[in-house]
């Protein structure tokens, strides 16, 4: 614990600094983030809460380079990506960060496997063979192994939510954004989800941030910062 | 998508059959013209610069009064030393009136010529319908009749004929009948011996031009400009003398060209139509690529390659309907009679007509993909995320 290297993995991966967020255009124009600032540390699982239309979703967007701040800035491994060009943003993106989506979000066309596969395929570390295998492991973590060849159109909502974090865990990103990864599931699945990401923080140093409405959930987690109106109260 | 290829196809397969069609009569009517008049003809001394002024203020000065080539042997021997140059000829060329069995025509155009000296300039040899051009070799009496002006006159081979050129009627006989198929010699051009031309038009010596003919028809420009410089005397060239009916078969080739590239062009909207919309379906998808580290450019490469794939099929396809179509059409029996004739569709098979029809479906195929594939790359991933959520 007191080794160099121990002392920097408690650094912030990922960490943003007074973000500024508007949406939607004239009238309907909302101030969603209000000047927000959060860090996220390997190895730690956090949870944001908060009610409903608060800007959960909208921080994760930014955190997760889906979307660009209106003000403040965020840092990803060190670089500055806030206002960064796309092709830098995509790149960390692929490299750096895993997100599930608060609506699982599969190309339903594909099986469950390919799901997984794709982004391991833009990276190109691995071999086609070990990239399937990786596929497979992290499918059947989510307790899906006999569904791999399965179209995601033919899953179900939380087998469909599951691939979906399976996928976000492909690349083995320092962060993992996850938008109510727990949702759609039974009480079993999403224990199994959440004791599956809390292990990967654990054993492989990665940094979770979890937006939940599940209070049990949320007091299980490392740290729970709750939001309200765009800003961390 | 299949609307779009099938489009393509057809816009391609149309462009080079009607290609194939034009440049084939373009073809056909360059080989007659040069089968029938040659590559170059040399024509009268030209005047010294220095005397032009006078030349032009007063044309009575008398220096050329009959104009033409005075020792036409000489210049034709010169010409002959041209490596390009595969033969020429004399021809005294002057009017008759011409009078047949049935009817008379004033305007006939007598052409004297030496028979071996023409058959190596023209193919006047195979244009030779009817008799015999041994028979014509032989008789001294003996004519060479366009099957147009043969049929008005009621004429056929060994019927005698008179030709008048101011000095009172003489007699000749048809040795043989020729079809050029260009109506406008066919119907006036009379071919006789040099010797007898001349005493017909009472013109002992000169020649009012010499037929050369070459190896490369196409260098003729050059040659014609290096010809002129040693001899002194003007040089024209086919494209010079056929200029008019050349700029009509290049009119008509561009512009059936212009109309068949239309299908494609309407092929091409309904491509981008559809990649439009298929961007539209898509954003969904396109984020979720976004979201996985996919680049703008791979998002891009997608619907290009839809494009492209459409292209190569649609260009394949279409230039062996093309060819096809082409084959076809020059099987098709039609009988032409204008300014030429022919008894079946003539076509040209240039590589060029595929090469042509396949660059205007890669620039309308990819103008339609690439505005479609420009705006999937542009979707913001957050956007599309945040609004299919919302
Ligand atoms: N396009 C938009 N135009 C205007 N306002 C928007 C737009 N999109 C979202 N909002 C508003 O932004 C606020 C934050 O939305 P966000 O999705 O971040 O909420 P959330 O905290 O994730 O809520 P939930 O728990 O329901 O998922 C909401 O009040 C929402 O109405
Ligand atoms: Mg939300």
């Amino acid at each position: 614990m007191t080794s160099p290297t121990a002392l920097a993995d408690r650094s912030a991966v990922l960490r943003c600094e007074n973000l500024h967020r508007h949406l939607g255009a004239s009238e309907a124009r909302a101030h969603v983030l209000r000047g927000v600032s959060f860090a996220a540390r390997r190895g730690e699982v956090c949870a944001i809460v908060g009610p409903s239309g608060c800007g959960k979703s909208t921080l994760l967007y930014q955190l997760g380079l889906l979307d660009r701040p209106d003000g403040g800035e965020i840092w990803l491994d060190g670089a500055a990506l806030g206002g960064a060009d796309d092709e830098a943003r995509t790149a960390a993106r692929g490299r750096h960060l895993g997100f599930v989506f608060q609506f699982h979000y599969l190309l339903l066309e594909f099986s469950a496997l390919e799901n997984v596969m794709l982004p391991m395929r833009k990276l190109g570390r691995l071999t086609p063979a070990a990239m399937e295998a990786r596929a497979r492991e992290l499918l059947a973590a989510v307790g899906l192994a006999d569904k791999a060849a399965r179209p995601a159109a033919h899953l179900s909502g939380g087998e469909q939510q599951r691939v979906a974090v399976a996928r976000a865990l492909a690349n083995e990103p320092a962060v993992i954004l996850a938008d109510e990864p727990t949702g759609n599931l039974d009480a079993a699945n999403s224990e199994a989800v959440f004791a599956l990401l809390c292990r990967l923080a654990r054993e492989h140093r990665q940094a979770v941030v979890m937006v939940t409405h599940n209070p049990e959930l949320a007091a299980r987690c490392d740290v729970t910062r709750p939001m309200r109106d765009g800003r961390f109260v | 998508m299949l609307m779009s290829l099938a489009g393509i196809v057809f816009g391609v397969g149309f462009f080079i059959v009607t290609q194939a069609q034009t440049g084939g009569f373009e073809q056909f009517f360059i080989r007659t013209i040069l089968g029938t008049n040659g590559a170059l003809r040399i024509e009268d001394r030209l005047r010294p610069t220095l005397f032009a002024a006078d030349a032009a203020a007063g044309v009575t000065l008398g220096l050329a009064p009959q104009g033409g080539i005075e020792d036409p042997e000489r210049v034709a021997e010169a010409v002959r030393q041209f490596r390009n140059v595969t033969g020429a000829a004399v021809v005294l060329l002057g009017g008759a009136a011409i009078t047949g069995a049935t009817g008379s025509d004033p305007l006939a155009r007598v052409f004297g010529i030496n028979l071996d000296d023409q058959l190596a300039v023209s193919d006047l040899r195979g244009q030779v319908s009817r008799g015999d051009l041994t028979d014509f070799r032989r008789a001294p009496d003996g004519a060479l009749l366009g099957g147009v002006l043969a049929g008005r006159l009621g004429l056929g081979v060994g019927d005698a004929f008179l030709l008048d050129s101011g000095g009172g009627p003489r007699r000749y006989r048809v040795s043989a009948i020729y079809e050029t198929g260009v109506n406008d010699i066919d119907r006036v051009r009379v071919y006789l011996h040099l010797r007898e031309a001349r005493s017909l038009l009472r013109r002992p010596t000169g020649a009012s031009f010499l037929q050369v003919g070459l190896l490369d028809p196409d260098r003729a420009p050059a040659d014609a400009a290096q010809i002129q410089a040693v001899t002194g005397h003007a040089v024209t060239t086919w494209q010079q003398r056929e200029k008019t009916w050349l700029e009509v078969f290049r009119a008509l080739r561009v512009s059936s060209a212009i109309t068949v590239s239309t299908i494609i062009l309407v092929a091409g909207l309904g491509m981008f139509n559809t990649l439009a919309m298929l961007v539209l379906e898509k954003t969904r998808e396109i984020a979720i690529l976004r979201a996985t580290g996919h680049t703008r450019r791979d998002i891009a490469e997608i619907f290009l390659w839809q494009g492209a794939l459409v292209l190569v099929a649609g260009t394949a396809l279409g230039c062996l309907f093309g060819a096809g179509a082409t084959w076809a059409v020059s099987r098709l029996p039609i009988r032409i009679r204008g300014i030429f004739s022919a008894d079946s569709f003539v076509v040209e098979w240039s590589p060029w007509h595929y090469v042509t029809a396949a660059a205007t479906a890669t620039v309308v195929v990819l103008a339609a993909s690439w505005v479609p594939a420009r705006r999937a790359a542009r979707l913001e991933p957050g956007e599309v995320i945040r609004g299919n959520a919302q």
